[in-house]
């Protein structure tokens, strides 16, 4: 199931800065609604992320229930060398899912 | 007669107050658990400890007026060179008034390139949002914003 959307540049020079934008599909249910009987929705939303550049971590986040649902991420790197982004989801109820990205850096 | 009159207008003033009180009720209770600028202060604590926070350095990009408190475009930018020895190291997101006062904290590193990162935001009324970055040299840089809602998140009931 690809539920995660990634937009990595796919070359880039060496020393570039790139944007990495990323979006997971998930509901993040806050745990702060109710249905119409009454009763407390349970909470249920991603509560990391991590980004690793050829194994090394660059970017983590730790989320809240502020999060909108679908979590929508960017942030910046510089591109030292050709390999693979690693990215990794966790959350509630065993909520776990990666996605990866390649990049040739000249 | 004077006196019975006075009494009718108390009598009166009191339903009246009650009532409002009455009205105000389920306002009050859907937010029973709304976060205050005190619990959101005890959490910027809990992140950065007992450290001096200056305000500078640090943007904090969000539409002023939003219709839909469900999803706010929010972008942080640290003024930094980026380097190994000047980079940021973490970015924390607060606000006054949703059910909880954190929004989300983001590890950077020297690997950046930039200090700056956007995500989408919930908002479940009107209020400030604070934004502290941690640089490489621990020291810490703040910024606060408004935020005006017209469509609260979190509060609508689920069918």
């Amino acid at each position: 199931m690809t539920s995660a959307l990634i937009n990595v540049p796919k070359k880039a020079k060496r020393g570039d800065v790139i944007e990495i934008k990323t979006l997971m599909s998930h509901i993040m249910e806050t745990g702060y609604r109710h249905t119409a009987a009454g009763q407390i929705i349970p909470r249920d939303i991603i509560t990391s992320f991590t980004c690793r550049y050829n194994g090394e971590e660059i970017f983590r986040a730790d989320l809240f229930p502020a999060i909108a649902a679908n979590p929508f991420i960017t942030f910046f790197t510089v591109a030292t060398e050709s390999g693979k982004f690693d990215f990794e989801w966790i959350g509630d109820n065993g909520f776990s899912e990666t996605a990866s990205a390649t990049i040739s850096v000249e | 007669m004077r006196n019975s009159e006075g009494s009718t207008r108390r009598q009166f003033l009191g339903i009246a107050g009650s009532a409002a009180a009455i009205g105000t009720i389920p306002v009050v209770s859907l937010r029973p658990v709304a976060a205050t600028p005190e619990t959101m202060t005890a959490a910027i604590r809990n992140v950065i400890g007992s450290a001096v926070v200056r305000t500078g350095k640090v943007k904090l990009d969000v539409p002023p007026l939003v219709e839909n408190g469900n999803t706010v475009p929010m972008t942080v930018t640290v003024s930094s060179p980026n380097t190994p020895e000047d980079h940021v190291k973490s970015i924390h997101v607060f606000n006054e008034k949703n059910p909880q006062p954190n929004i989300g904290n983001f590890y950077l590193g020297p690997r950046a390139g930039r200090g700056q990162i956007s995500t989408r935001i919930r908002l479940a009324d009107s209020q400030k949002i604070t934004a502290i970055a941690r640089l490489s040299d621990d020291s810490l840089w703040s910024v606060t914003a408004d935020v005006v809602v017209t469509l609260a998140a979190c509060t609508e009931e689920v069918i």
